[in-house]
């Protein structure tokens, strides 16, 4: 396709605008995390004067990193693991079977996307807490608490998108194997849920992104024990000072783990949003 | 009774050679629904039930005293929503002013991102040197964690010591004052273009490349294949993309949060904040729930008309 004279210079403008926009803000933790803290307190500078790692062994003094670290890992995780396991079985039954009520659940579970945060946080919290009262089982402030949650935000979209996965696998797969005598959960388990790898993978991480970033929730829902990474960070701001210094080099440390599973994987997303949500 | 396997052929000739026996229809019956079942009590736990909850709870005078025990709080009626929905009064008022805030911030942040989005996607789709590097980078946004990204630009919104007020030669305040409007809007079209980017790049995948063939062989220029073939297909994806921004910045908490610390300026004050401001600052669950149910109604009903409007043009154009 041969294009018009301007569509070159537009390219090279746009692209390059966006990355400069982009790169801008990463250049300014990186770089704002390998100063010293009197630099960072001084006026702007692009050029480090001094540079130094100290920030990246002071983190985890000044405030209790691992043990955020670790909150967040466990939390994410097993959000990110069951909501996957959820999803799969649920996506099977959607993709594979006729049966009464399926579109009324279809819409239900797309329409609690709509649902704002802020609406089922204040129930939440006080079932939560009642749970508690009345049986026991310490679901306000604990790790499991914010483990059911998160799980049920990335299922309705990991659903959907495994569905619309399953559905461009054929049947005759499935069926194959019935016909070799499992039933239909050993066709799920023997050939949909391997064939159906890549989407499974790509809704993993959306989950665990999706709890790794989540804010709203955790800090209302966790005390100092079960604090996440979203809500410790903030502890660097003292009445004093910030520790500027600090802030971005353990912003730094919380987004290796994300950006590198995102960015090794992004094909898989990619090809999971592109066969299940956008159709 | 729902039908157990339905276009499945393989599956009824399998069966076949064995009396299907009553049970074992059930059992087949019963099967989708036992596998839905861990995603139907888990959605009805965070979801639902919280949501009748909330519902009811807007109905009520729900304030800190009645927390530990929230079966005495007495019923408000109606009281909790005229209270809100007064407008002359001052807390009418300012939830008014949250409103017109919110519509403001979504409408600038969602045109950006998806402008953003759009050009840059579309501007992709032909190979040059470097593309994939580009294409990594501008994902990056949308990988790194949300609080690690704002804390980021509240880091360089400071006034003596930002990189912002560097850049732009200024000395002013970016997070209080009419500024920090501003502010929330370009953390958020940065943190989420990546987003539209990335859907509509997936959309523009599923073009078909003889499509644009076609309209090459029969003379069309760069121009009107845009208009005539990468537009109209992109419709559908821009649709679904167009409303979950939508819905995402117009419930979008976690920005101003960050941003601003629990008490976001007034300039900035998003209706998400100002609901969990009332909350868990003032505690007036009610109130809270109130406007909350007041929100979620205005989303269903933009939402509703939205994807209502998108079908009747859906089938004029077919």
């Amino acid at each position: 396709m041969s294009e018009p004279r301007w569509v070159p210079w537009a390219r090279r403008f746009v692209l390059g605008f966006l990355t400069l926009f982009t790169l801008v803000p990463l250049y300014a933790m990186v770089s704002s995390s390998l100063k010293p803290l009197g630099d960072v307190q001084g006026t702007w500078e692009w050029v480090p004067t001094t540079l130094t790692i100290q920030p990246f062994f002071d983190i985890w003094e000044t405030i209790p990193l691992a043990e955020y670290f670790v909150n967040s890992l466990v939390i994410s995780g097993s959000a990110a693991i069951l909501s996957v396991v959820i999803a799969i079985f649920a996506a099977y039954a959607l993709s594979r079977f006729r049966f009464r009520g399926k579109n009324f659940f279809k819409m239900t579970v797309l329409s609690t996307q709509m649902f704002p945060g802020i609406l089922f946080l204040l129930p939440l919290f006080l079932i939560f807490v009642n749970i508690g009262n009345t049986t026991g089982i310490v679901l306000y402030g604990s790790r499991l608490g914010l483990i059911i949650t998160y799980l049920t935000f990335s299922l309705p979209f990991a659903i959907w998108m495994l569905a619309g996965y399953i559905d461009s696998i054929p049947r005759e797969l499935d069926e194959a194997a019935m016909v070799d005598g499992t039933g239909p959960l050993g066709a799920l388990i023997r050939v949909v849920i391997p064939a159906a790898m890549p989407g499974i993978v790509a809704v993993g991480i959306y989950s665990f992104m999706t709890a790794w970033g989540e804010v709203l929730f955790a800090s209302v829902m966790t005390d100092s024990g079960t604090r996440t990474l979203a809500v410790g960070l903030q502890e660097y701001s003292t009445q004093v000072q910030v520790y500027w210094n600090q802030v971005m080099a353990a912003s730094l440390i919380v987004s290796v783990p994300v950006v590198a599973g995102f960015l090794l994987l992004q094909r898989y997303l990619v090809a999971g949003l592109t066969a299940g949500a956008v159709k | 009774m729902p039908t157990a396997l339905d276009d499945a052929p393989a599956v009824k000739t399998a069966g076949a050679p064995r009396p299907r026996g009553v049970r074992r229809d059930r059992r087949r019956a019963a099967l989708p629904y036992l596998l839905l079942l861990p995603a139907i009590l888990l959605e009805l736990l965070v979801h639902l039930i919280p949501m009748i909850a909330g519902l009811v709870m807007s109905f009520f005078k729900l304030t800190q005293f009645y927390i530990r025990d929230f079966s005495s709080a007495p019923a408000a009626g109606l009281d909790n929503y005229k209270f809100v929905l007064d407008f002359d009064a001052a807390a009418g008022k300012s939830l008014l002013g949250s409103f017109w805030i919110t519509v403001l911030y979504t409408v600038l942040s969602v045109g950006f991102c998806w402008l953003f989005g759009t050009s840059a996607a579309v501007l992709m789709q032909k190979n040059f040197r470097g593309r994939g590097l580009l294409r990594t980078l501008f994902l990056v946004p949308y990988a790194l964690p949300m609080y690690a990204a704002v804390i980021t630009w509240s880091f360089m919104f400071q006034k003596d010591t930002g990189l912002v007020n560097d850049l732009l030669g200024t000395d002013s305040f970016w997070l209080i004052g009419d500024n920090s409007f501003w502010s929330l809007v370009v953390v958020s079209v940065w943190r989420n273009w990546p987003f539209a980017f990335l859907i509509v790049m997936a959309g523009l995948q599923n073009i078909p490349g003889e499509l644009y063939e076609a309209a090459a062989i029969d003379g069309a220029g760069w121009w009107r294949q845009f208009r005539a073939i990468t537009q109209p297909m992109l419709r559908p994806v821009n649709q679904v993309l167009l409303l979950v921004l939508f819905l995402w910045t117009f419930n979008d908490f976690n920005t101003p949060y960050v941003l601003f610390g629990a008490s976001a300026p007034k300039e900035a004050s998003l209706i998400s904040i100002h609901i969990y401001q009332s909350s868990f600052v003032t505690w007036n669950f009610g109130l809270g729930s109130a406007m909350s149910v007041l929100l979620l109604l205005f989303l269903l009903i933009v939402s509703t008309v939205y994807l209502g409007l998108s079908a009747r043009r859906r089938n004029a154009v077919v």
